[in-house]
């Protein structure tokens, strides 16, 4: 037991039961929380210290007989109904109150539209840049509209005390008010497949709304001031192609990236195809049309989320991977 | 079948009275057992089905452990691990748990109890056992088919894209389904028409009021699980549109479906649990139950109240904020019968005299758990809470409690108070607490860093995790590893009382319902004339025999003239 504990306490970011309340609705949720845990640690200790005491008193002792005792008394078993019912209905009552918050998106809410998949997070921002890891500016409404492009995800970070899921075929909705700068996980809490407990990436929360709109500005602008390879790389690495195309010739999900350029790949329908910069595009926006032999056909979709500039960029990455 | 009891003896249900033949040697060969309409045989054949299933999801949940004492890859990668907790989920549910105290010790017990020869309908009982047998080679199928990597939830659309033996494992679900309806049936016919002369309603021992209360939510729940999978089925092969949003389906609804059934299956499970508690905790504090009519009550309760709450699985899953509110505040209303059940317990115990049997040690474990598990079932129905520890640890922690440290708990409690009865031999005592202990601690030190591990951010169904979670996991893996040697204990000591256990007497504990008035094992009709019922826990209406070894009545202890009945009402 000793050995644990340092390492339990070692997380200085957070505190015995929870991370550090990070958001608005954090307060609440954690302090209804320990409204119940109060309750309960008391009912919890009543029940062994009642039993405890029982087993000690009236344990078996040779030639004494049991007692007998009034078999049912309505007084008390009332008061141990009706107790327990009055204490629910506060529960209930404080729970009921912070969900409304938590799930009523205030109308000034700066807007993030997020697209999940097997196994990455795309938020888009509204100038139509797309970043696998959240950024959004502190002490300011911030409201994500989620639908998913295969199955059911749920978008949760543990800080600030929100999850939803993320459910194909509608739009569902999350809001925070971050309340601390830094960076905080980021995970997928609804089980999607093999990858699932890697779908893990970070909210960064920016001090100003003026270092969150700079960060943005020079975020959506990564061609400029990098070669094709380089932004290819960027896009690589940010948008889930490094989950199952490896750089180092071995194969994952995908077929690694190494020496693929101008290779000829077997298809699973028997026929060939040469790898040249139209099967790379066609792959990338069409990704089920010409599946490479011995790979599932598992690989999602980027149409509409990669320009053609990002997806030439790419291209002279996947290139550059002799 | 031969009947062997010679039934020209009128005080053949005397305790006293050793027969040389009982419902175990009446007859040989794999014949007799596999075909027999004993009810007794067929508990037993359920009890052996059930102990292996027990083993192969424990063995899968040791592995898994063991997978997870470090962040990275030690024993399998992450399709293995998916499906292996997958199978350990499905297993346990579906083959453990919902069949385990119903089906094995109900079937059992519920008759002798009752004073019956058999159930209702012997033939559809050994069916029952049968589809069982069915439903689980499925399974195995499924594992031997490429395995199962949906979790045993199987979400939809995920179950309808994964290529895994998902239609195989649904099937085996429909046929388990089946099983368990026959058993319900079974039982609620069985105590309708079968209670003996003098067993009112309210004289009837609460395990049955328990199984009663249970096999209600088994025949009316289990139809839509088995409808669902059709569906699914359905969704896989064809491409319907029911579920799947590709094609215009919802995939919540699969969810309102799924847990229309499965949140009243956790009710099939612990119910009967809380039945053999109540017998445990009186039996072997020589009490006479506390409250009996609010614990019967509060058994029928939770089985209404259990049909009404399934939406509290999915506060987050994009239903409307009107449904999740109507769904919080149900939520609330089971956790009063259960509280109820709790101290009606710890006041039976009040100035007993408590033996600390195995038995008494599970049932005493029992309310510590389960105390547990149902007080963090209040974090889970708090809507504002349950964003944040829905799918997380927490949950993992809070139904391992109720559905593992309790419905199994529960269970061993039963194996051990009835193991004299069942087998005719008492086991080593010393052995069977040494296991509770082991099992009791091995499991609290199992899951209850998880709760730590929910609070503070680590989602379930995580094959891999963020460093700083190690050290919890750690101490879980160890939890698991001591958990699983003592349930190897437990049944190393019991195996072993079969061969070189002391012969028991018809009533080892002291126990005033009616099984403990016919022999140890009951003979193959368990009573010749339908015994007489009185209140079934006034304790003092049997003594403690020294030549014996056991408890007799009171009748048959010479002068005193007392009967059984007459003796029956104690009410103060």
């Amino acid at each position: 037991m000793k050995l644990f504990i340092p390492n339990m306490l070692a997380n200085a970011d957070a505190g015995f039961w929870f991370p550090e309340q990070s958001s608005t609705v954090a307060e609440h949720s954690d302090s209804v929380y320990f409204f119940i845990l109060y309750v309960c640690t008391f009912f919890f200790v009543l029940i062994v210290s009642l039993m405890v005491l029982f087993m000690v008193k009236y344990r078996h002792r040779p030639g004494v007989e049991a007692t007998k005792t009034s078999t049912h008394n309505l007084t008390l078993e009332l008061s141990w109904s009706v107790i327990p019912t009055l204490l629910t209905i506060v529960m209930f009552w404080v729970g009921f109150t912070g969900y409304i918050d938590m799930r009523t998106p205030p109308s000034d809410s700066y807007e993030i539209n997020v697209i999940a998949k097997k196994w990455v997070w795309a938020f888009q921002y509204p100038n139509g840049w797309i970043e696998s890891e959240l950024h959004i500016p502190k002490d300011e409404n911030v409201t994500l509209t989620m639908s998913s492009d295969d199955v059911i995800h749920s978008l949760w970070v543990p800080a600030f005390r929100t999850k939803m899921d993320v459910v194909p075929g509608r739009y569902t909705q999350e809001w925070f008010k971050a309340t601390r700068a830094g960076e905080f996980p980021l995970m997928c809490a609804e089980y999607c497949g093999q990858k699932h407990s890697m779908m893990v990436t970070k909210v960064v929360v920016h001090e100003t709304r003026g270092d969150f709109d700079k960060w943005l500005q020079q975020a959506s602008d990564i061609h400029k001031n990098k070669t094709p390879v380089e932004a290819g790389e960027y896009f690589y690495k940010t948008r889930g192609c490094v989950q199952c195309h490896s750089l180092d010739g071995v194969p994952k999900n995908g077929p690694s990236f190494k020496g693929l350029f101008g290779k000829e790949e077997k298809l699973a329908d028997g026929s060939t195809v040469k790898v040249d910069a139209n099967y790379l595009r066609e792959s990338i926006l069409e990704p089920q049309a010409q599946v490479v032999l011995g790979f599932k056909p598992i690989m999602p979709t980027f149409k509409g989320q990669l320009t053609d500039q990002d997806i030439s960029a790419l291209i002279a990455f996947i290139k550059a991977q002799k | 079948m031969a009947t062997v009891v010679d039934s020209s003896d009128p005080k053949s249900n005397f305790p006293i009275q050793y027969r040389e033949l009982n419902y175990l040697n009446c007859s040989s060969g794999w014949k007799s057992w596999f075909f027999t309409l004993d009810h007794k045989r067929i508990g037993i054949m359920y009890l052996i089905g059930v102990t292996c299933s027990f083993f192969l999801g424990g063995l899968f949940a040791v592995l898994l452990r063991t997978e997870l004492l470090s962040p990275k890859q030690l024993l399998m990668g992450p399709d293995t691990y998916n499906q292996m907790f997958t199978l350990h989920g499905a297993i346990m549910t579906f083959l453990v748990i919902i069949p385990g105290v119903p089906a094995a010790i109900g079937n059992i017990i519920l008759p002798v109890m009752l004073g019956a020869k058999d159930v209702a309908f012997p033939r559809m009982n050994l069916g029952s056992f049968f589809l069982w047998l069915f439903g689980a080679a499925f399974f195995l199928a499924a594992i031997a088919l490429g395995g199962l990597d949906t979790g045993w939830t199987f979400y939809t659309p995920y179950s309808v894209t994964t290529n895994t033996a998902v239609i195989t494992a649904l099937l085996g679900v429909f046929i388990l389904g089946f099983s368990s309806i026959f058993t319900g049936l079974n039982f609620i016919v069985t105590i309708h028409t079968m209670r003996p002369p003098g067993m009112t309603w309210f004289k009837m021992p609460l395990f049955l009021w328990a199984l009663y209360a249970t096999a209600l939510i088994q025949i009316l729940a289990t139809p839509v699980l088995g409808i669902t999978g059709l569906l699914l089925v359905v969704e896989r092969a064809f491409h319907i549109g029911i579920f799947d949003p590709a094609l215009g389906g919802d995939p919540v609804l699969f969810q309102h479906f799924f847990w229309f059934y499965s949140h009243p299956a956790v009710y099939v499970m612990i119910l009967p649990a809380m039945g053999v508690v109540s017998e445990v905790i009186a039996v072997h504090s020589r009490k006479h139950i506390f409250g009996y009519r609010f614990i019967a009550y509060s058994s029928i309760a939770i089985a209404m109240f259990g049909f009404l709450v399934w939406g509290h699985h999915m506060f987050v899953s994009g239903q409307s904020r009107v449904v999740a509110v109507i769904f919080s505040a149900i939520t609330f209303s089971v956790s009063i019968p259960s509280a109820i059940k709790v101290f009606n317990w710890l006041t039976t115990m009040y100035k007993g005299s408590i033996r600390f049997t195995t038995a008494m040690c599970y049932g005493l474990a029992f309310i510590f758990i389960f105390s547990i598990g149902g007080l963090t079932g209040l974090f889970l129905a708090t809507l504002a809470t349950d964003v944040h520890l829905h799918d997380t640890y927490f949950v993992v922690a809070h139904f391992h409690y109720v559905m593992m440290g309790s419905s199994l708990v529960g269970l061993f409690a039963a194996v051990h108070h009835w193991w004299p009865k069942i087998t005719g031999k008492m086991f080593n005592e010393n052995w069977g607490r040494i296991a509770c202990l082991g099992v009791f601690l091995g499991f609290n030190l199992t899951f209850f860093p998880q709760f730590l591990l929910g609070t503070r951010g680590m989602p379930r169904r995580y094959y891999t995790y963020l460093d700083q979670f190690q050290g919890l996991h750690v101490m879980s893996s160890c939890g698991a590893y001591l958990l699983g040697l003592s349930s190897a204990l437990m049944a190393a000591t019991l195996i072993y009382s079969i061969y070189r256990g002391k012969k028991a007497p018809a009533n080892p504990w002291g126990g005033a319902s009616l099984e403990w008035m016919c022999s140890s094992p009951p003979p193959h009709n368990n009573f010749d004339h339908p015994p007489l019922a009185g209140d079934p826990y006034v304790m003092e209406s049997v003594v403690y025999n020294e030549e014996i070894g056991g408890y007799v009545p009171v009748e048959c202890q010479g002068d005193n003239k007392q009967t059984v009945t007459a003796s029956g009402d104690n009410e103060a």
